[in-house]
C-alpha cells in the first residue's frame, strides 16, 4: 500500500519564541527547525504501516527549500522517499490543502496519515481541507489506528471531549494523528545515512496551477501579558478587601 | 529547563554536513530524554543503566564510524559528535560506546579473522553483545609494556594467565579482547565470558565514574581455542593503535562534559543573586565564563579539524595525543571553575558540575595520562624519548 504523510517543519517547541518587532510574525532567525512533533507521529504510524502491510511510505511538505533537512529526519526515519512542494511564500492552510491535493492526485495513495495540527500555528485545519476537497472520508485526532485484513477500511479511535469515540473509515482516508497515537523512534545511524540517497522530487507550487491567495490574513501578533508579581497580604481581611475591590472576583 | 542549543561561538555549526548535524542531534535528544532523567539515580546507587545499551545499538552508535557488516560508515566528524553528545550526559555512558567501539569493535575489524568479525560485529553493534578490552594491570598502567599476564600455547589452545584492572565494562561483557605475552610479545585475543577460569570482579569504591562498571579481569590458566587469537594483533603498537582510536573519542567527548558545566554555570549565573543582583553581573564571574567559552571553542576547533584528518586518513597519534591531553584537562577545569560559580548548590547531584567533574579526573588519566601524553608529544618534537633511558 501507498502511505503518503504530508509534514510541516516548525520552530523547536521546546524554545522560547519571539515575535517581531512588527507583529507581523516569528522572528525566525536563528531558531531551530525541526520536525512538527504530530508529524513524527503521523510517519511513524505509517511506518508502522508499512511494516505490517508492505508499501511504500512517501512524505510530502509544502516549504520553503531550508524544510529539506527535515524531510531528511522523516526519511531517516524509515520514509521511502520525499516531495517538496516548493514555496517562500508562508501560506495559509486553505492552500496547503490545495497544493497536498493536487500531490494526492498525482500519487493515488491507499492512505494519508498526517499530523492533527502544526504546533506553530495550531490551526488544525489542513487535514479537514483536504478531506473536503477531495471529497474523502476524515479521521481526525486519531489515538489509535487499524485496517482491515483486505486494507479498504480503517478503524479509527478518535480522542473527542471526555472520551473516545471508534469510527470506520473507507480508504482512501484523510486520518491525522493525536498525539498519544505512537511513540516515534529515533532515527538510526543507517537510516540517516541511507536518507540521503533516497528520492527528493522538488516540484515549484507555481506547476501546481492552484490558487495561493491567502483567505485567512494574521493581522498582528503579540505576546502575552507578562506576569506581574504576587503580593503577601498580612491578614485575611486585607486578602478579602483585595479579592473585593482590586481583583473583583468576589 | 531551557533547550540545550549547543555552545557555537565560532559558527561551527555550517562546517558539518547535513547528516552529521542530523546524527548529532539524534544522539543529542535520545541522550536528553532516555538517559538525562536517570543517570544521577545510577550514579549514586552506582550502577550503569544496561537497557540503555539495546537501545544504543538500535540507533547504530557503536563502531558507528567503521564500515563493512552492516555498520554505518559514518564520517569521523559525526562520530565525533556522537560523542561529544553522549558524554554531555555523563563520561560513564560515552566510556561504554567507546569502549564497545573503539576497543573492541575496532581491533576485531583491524585484527580478526572472517569468522571473528562475522560473529562478533554485528552482536556488538546491535549491542546484543557488550566487549570489554583488558591492556591495563595492577601494576602496569602507564607501561603497559611490561604487563605480567602471560599466553602460553597448548596445542590447539592458548593458556592465559594474569590480571587486568580498572577494566570498563568487565563484569558486563560477553567478550573480553585481552593482551597478554605469548613468547615475549604482546598479542590479542578474544576471551568470551565463562570461559573456566575467567572471573571478572567490579571496583565498588568509586568516587568517579560511577554510573561506569568498572572490573578488574582475573586470568587463571584459561584455556582459549587458537581460533579466538587475533592474528593480526601482534606487538604493543597494535593495543595502542586501538587506544589511538579511543582517544580520539574522547578528546570529542570531554568537549561535551564541557559543554554541559558550562551551560549550567551560565545560567545558573543568571538566575543567582547576591548582593541585590545576578552574579552574572559581576567581573569575576564573566571572567570565569569568558575564559571558558575560549577554552571550549578552541577544543572544538581542535576536534573538527581532527576529525577531518582523521577522515582524510592523515591523523597522527600524536595529534591525538595533543587533542586528548588538552580538551580533557580543559574539561576538568571547566567543571572546577563552574563547580565555584555554582558554590554550595554545585556540590549537590541536583546539578551535573561535580559529577562531571568528579569523572574527569578519570578521564584526565586514562587511556593514557595527561602526563604520558605530554611526553608523547615531547618525544615528536625532540625526537628524544623521555621514557626510555
Amino acid at each position: 500500500m501507498k502511505i503518503l504523510v504530508p509534514v510541516k517543519q516548525v520552530p523547536n517547541p521546546d524554545e522560547k519564541v519571539k515575535i517581531k518587532k512588527d507583529g507581523s510574525g516569528i522572528e525566525l532567525e536563528g531558531v531551530k527547525m525541526v520536525l512538527n512533533p504530530f508529524c513524527e507521529i503521523a510517519v511513524e504510524e505509517a511506518l508502522r504501516m508499512k511494516e505490517k502491510h508492505g508499501g511504500e511510505v512517501v512524505v510530502v511538505t509544502v516549504a520553503g527549500k531550508d524544510a529539506e533537512l527535515q524531510v531528511r529526519t522523516a526519511l531517516a526515519m524509515g520514509a521511502d522517499r520525499a516531495i517538496l512542494v516548493e514555496t517562500n511564500e508562508e501560506l495559509d492552510p486553505a492552500a496547503i490543502a490545495s497544493a497536498l491535493a493536487k500531490v494526492y492526485e498525482m500519487e493515488s495513495p491507499d492512505v494519508v496519515i498526517m499530523g492533527k495540527q502544526a504546533v506553530d500555528d495550531d490551526s488544525n485545519q489542513v487535514g479537514q481541507i483536504l478531506a473536503a476537497k477531495l471529497s474523502l472520508p476524515q479521521a481526525t485526532f486519531a489515538s489509535k489506528v487499524e485496517l482491515s485484513e483486505d486494507l479498504k477500511k480503517a478503524t479509527v479511535t478518535r480522542e473527542v471531549d471526555g472520551g473516545l469515540e471508534t469510527i470506520e473509515v473507507e480508504l482512501p482516508a484523510i486520518i491525522t494523528a493525536d498525539l498519544r497515537l505512537n511513540e516515534p523512534r529515533y532515527a538510526s545511524l543507517p537510516g540517516i545515512m541511507r536518507a540521503k540517497k533516497k528520492e527528493m522530487k522538488v516540484i515549484p507550487i507555481s506547476e501546481l496551477g492552484i490558487d495561493t491567495a491567502p483567505k485567512v490574513k494574521v493581522l498582528k501578533l503579540e505576546p502575552p501579558k507578562e506576569r506581574a508579581g504576587g503580593v503577601i497580604v498580612g491578614s485575611v481581611q486585607e486578602l478579602v478587601e483585595k479579592l473585593k475591590n482590586e481583583a473583583k472576583v468576589l | 529547563m531551557s533547550v540545550f542549543r549547543g555552545i557555537d561561538y565560532f559558527e561551527l555549526e555550517r562546517e558539518f554536513t547535513d547528516e552529521e548535524r542530523i546524527i548529532r542531534d539524534t544522539v543529542r535528544e535520545f541522550v536528553e530524554k532516555e538517559f538525562l532523567p536517570i543517570v544521577v539515580d545510577h550514579y549514586r546507587k552506582g550502577t550503569f543503566p544496561v537497557e540503555i545499551i539495546p537501545r544504543l545499538g538500535e540507533l547504530g552508535v557503536f563502531g558507528a564510524c567503521y564500515s563493512g557488516y552492516g555498520l554505518p560508515g559514518i564520517s569521523n566528524v559525526a562520530y565525533g559528535l556522537i560523542m561529544q553528545e553522549l558524554e554531555r550526559g555523563d563520561s560513564g555512558l560515552r566510556s561504554f560506546a567507546s569502549v564497545q567501539g573503539a576497543l573492541v569493535m575496532y581491533p576485531i575489524l583491524e585484527y580478526g579473522t572472517e569468522e571473528q568479525k562475522e560473529r562478533w560485529i554485528p552482536l556488538l553493534a546491535s549491542g546484543k553483545a557488550i566487549g570489554c578490552f583488558g591492556l591495563t594491570e595492577p601494576d602496569h598502567g602507564s607501561d603497559p609494556g611490561g604487563m605480567k599476564t602471560r599466553a602460553v600455547r597448548d596445542g590447539s589452545e592458548f593458556v592465559i594467565t594474569g590480571t587486568k584492572m580498572w577494566i570498563t565494562n568487565g563484569s558486563i561483557a560477553d567478550v573480553a579482547v585481552v593482551w597478554a605475552k605469548c613468547d615475549g610479545e604482546v598479542r590479542g585475543f578474544l576471551v568470551e565470558k565463562g570461559t573456566p577460569g575467567f572471573e571478572a570482579r567490579d571496583i565498588k569504591s568509586k568516587l568517579s565514574m560511577r554510573a561506569s562498571v568498572t572490573s578488574e579481569l582475573i586470568f587463571d590458566e584459561v584455556r582459549i581455542p587458537e581460533e579466538n587469537a587475533l592474528p593480526g594483533a601482534v606487538g604493543l603498537k597494535a593495543a595502542l593503535r586501538c587506544l589511538t582510536q579511543a582517544r580520539y573519542g574522547i578528546a570529542w567527548g570531554s568537549v561535551g562534559a564541557a559543554m554541559a558545566c558550562f551551560e549550567e554555570a551560565l545560567s545558573y549565573a543568571k538566575e543567582r543573586v547576591q548582593f541585590g543582583r545576578p552574579i552574572a553581573s559581576f567581573q569575576l564571574t564573566q571572567a570565569k565564563l569568558a575564559d571558558m567559552v575560549t577554552e571550549i571553542t578552541k577544543a572544538q576547533l581542535v576536534c573538527l579539524h581532527l576529525g577531518r584528518l582523521k577522515d582524510a586518513g592523515r591523523l597522527t597519534h600524536q595529534q591525538v595525543s595533543l587533542a586528548k591531553r588538552n580538551n580533557v584537562r580543559m574539561a576538568l577545569q571547566i567543571a572546577r571553575t563552574a563547580r565555584g560559580i555554582l558554590g554550595a548548590n554545585g556540590i549537590t547531584d541536583e546539578y551535573c558540575v561535580m559529577r562531571h567533574m568528579c569523572n574527569l579526573e578519570t578521564v584526565d588519566t586514562y587511556e593514557g595520562t595527561y602526563e604520558i601524553h605530554t611526553l608523547v608529544i615531547g618525544r615528536d618534537l625532540t625526537g628524544f624519548d623521555a621514557l626510555t633511558s
